[in-house]
């Protein structure tokens, strides 16, 4: 039986030789990812089934990442909830404001996801570890619970896409452009209940801040998850961030694939997102001048170190718009720090933007940068469905850190390259 | 089990987002998240759903996020089963591990239909346009967590 890398690693994990697409399967995992909205109804499912233990308090991660710093009250108390719950479980990842960063930046940042892993997280990005090799999927705060309780998930195995990368990137074009080109032709669901897995002579030019972009939006293709082989910026990036012992697997020479698709990397152009859906894609030469209120440069799609650098590249010297709130979210602490001794910070304040400390916040309409009715907000978020960024007649258009920053000193919607 | 009710129908892809918007989500009360069940897409809804009523929705149902807030409003909010012509993943398997039922089905179904879904032979019929279908049934793996009511306590059987 001829198996993509998902189930391969699938089948490893349910102790069998082989899986078939399909077929559900109870599977061990490596880590259990909740954040202060999933983690809280879990808590109260694994309350109600009167579960004592956790199956391991160093594979559980608990982030309290999406309404924190406590926007409110009600908020406080659902963070009070999983805070407690960690200290009496002794859960060891348990991550709150001083060194929580946004979880899909956080814990590949932290060494907690190694290739080889299977990952649940109560949260639909959760697929952003395959960057790694790893197989990570989103689930619900159910599935969250038993694995917290069990250490165990079930599967249907998915069957799979194969997206085969060539070339490699112009200027100003980056892993943002990859997945939303993507999306575009495939649609919100082109890749329903599948995985895709991306391979070719390309990947090796995609750096790993790329990669976990593109996985991070696998979900909004509808994907079960999204996956790269390991190669060597895989291993030198797991060396430098994680103590564990990675396992790698590949994709069977004549594993069998719904679709293949080939993309030429070099062909790419900025790729703008237009509302309401991440599919509703167009580029610079199809473009109508679209006057923004707000630019988010942030977020577990594009929050880390490398699109923090390409958008001060663009700010450096120049100012935003009066017009155009700016807020710059970095994902972690770390990345946060390493902006700020990098002089990145500085260039931001002096362009007249805001600086935030990590949170999810305004990319699912939390806090910290909500839309008024009829405005329209450039961001480099992973969603733009109706009310996704506050009011339900606001507009989210999604690009990459490239286009945001660009947008942010113009005012309107802008091609980088152009600038 | 066999079930009848009045049908509130939706189009393509229902993201979980207009189900329960985030802004909602600071609290874990399924009657407080209720009240604003559908709010971005359909401010009526909550006013005029009754118990046992059946939502129905096109292609991709319950895309979006992993929140299992947006089955369980929608389960408080009284709909007895969700129809649709596919489901996003992580919805289907929310709805499955908390026992909201859904059903894939494609056939022609208007707002205000009156639907009879019988589950153990996997037949919709549509009686107000005196129409049936069939739809698959779900594999035993899955209808030992529904027929335990939920996975919890199915755990003991499947692990």
């Amino acid at each position: 039986m001829q198996m993509t890398m998902s189930q391969k690693i699938l089948a490893a994990h349910a102790g069998r030789k082989s899986v078939s697409p399909g077929e559900l399967v109870m599977a061990n995992l490596d880590l259990v990812l909740g954040n202060d909205i999933t983690a809280p109804v879990a808590i109260n499912e694994y309350r109600k089934a009167g579960a004592s233990c956790v199956f391991d308090c160093k594979k559980i991660a608990l982030v309290m990442d999406h309404f924190t710093p406590n926007k409110d009250i009600k908020a406080a108390e659902q963070t009070k909830k999983v805070r407690e719950f960690a200290a009496e479980k002794k859960i060891e990842n348990f991550f709150d404001v001083g060194t929580v960063g946004i979880e899909h930046a956080l814990l590949p940042e932290r060494g907690l996801v190694v290739a080889g892993d299977l990952v649940i997280g109560a949260d639909s990005h959760t697929c952003t570890y395959g960057a790694l090799g790893a197989f990570s999927t989103g689930v619900g705060s159910t599935d969250m619970a038993v694995g917290m309780a069990h250490g165990k998930g079930w599967f249907k195995v998915p069957r799979a896409m194969k997206f085969n990368l060539h070339g490699s990137l112009p200027k100003w074009v980056s892993g943002k452009d990859v997945i939303l080109h993507i999306i575009g032709k495939i649609g919100v669901d082109g890749a329903l209940y599948k995985s895709m897995e991306f391979s070719g002579p390309g990947v090796s030019s995609l750096s790993m801040d790329d990669r976990l972009c593109i996985c991070n939006m696998a979900i909004e293709a509808g994907a079960k998850n999204g996956i790269f082989p390991v190669d060597e910026k895989t291993r030198k990036y797991m060396s430098e961030h994680s103590k564990k012992t990675p396992v790698e697997f590949s994709a069977d020479p004549d594993a069998d694939y719904d679709e293949v698709m080939d993309i030429d990397l070099s062909s790419l152009r900025s790729t703008v997102a237009f509302p309401h859906l991440p599919s509703n894609t167009r580029t610079f030469d199809n473009m109508p001048v679209v006057p923004i209120d707000q630019v988010v440069i942030g977020s577990c799609t594009n929050g880390r170190l490398s699109d923090l650098q390409v958008a001060a590249r663009i700010l450096k010297g120049r100012k935003v718009n009066p017009k155009v709130r700016t807020i710059i979210f970095p994902a972690t602490q770390k990345i946060y720090l390493d902006a700020l001794r990098q002089g990145l910070l500085e260039i931001f304040v002096e362009a007249g933007a805001a600086v935030s400390t990590p949170t999810c916040g305004p990319c699912l309409g939390g806090h910290m940068g909500i839309l008024a009715k009829g405005e329209r907000a450039v961001a480099t978020t992973n969603r733009n469905f109706v009310g996704r960024m506050g009011h339900p007649e606001s507009e989210v258009y999604l690009a990459s850190p490239e286009v945001a920053a660009a947008s942010a000193i113009t005012g309107v919607i802008t091609d980088p390259a152009t600038l | 089990m066999k079930i009848t009710g009045k049908v509130i129908r939706y189009g393509d892809n229902v993201d979980t987002d207009v189900i329960i918007p985030a802004r909602y989500l600071n609290t874990s009360n399924p009657k407080e998240l209720a009240a604003h069940c559908m709010e971005d897409l359909d401010p009526t809804f909550v006013k005029r759903v009754k118990a046992g009523d059946i939502m129905v929705g096109g292609v991709n149902f319950g895309c979006g996020s992993s929140r299992e807030h947006a089955p369980i409003v929608i389960k408080e909010s009284g709909i007895a089963c969700v129809v649709a012509k596919s489901f996003a993943r992580i919805f289907y398997r929310n709805a499955i591990n908390i026992g909201l039922p859904i059903v894939e089905f494609s056939g022609e179904i208007d707002e205000g239909d009156k639907l009879e879904i019988d589950f153990d032979n996997g037949v919709i019929r549509n009686l107000s346009k005196n129409t049936q279908g069939k739809f698959p049934p779900f594999p035993g793996f899955l209808q030992k967590i529904i027929s335990k009511g939920g996975l919890f306590p199915a755990m003991e059987e499947l692990k």
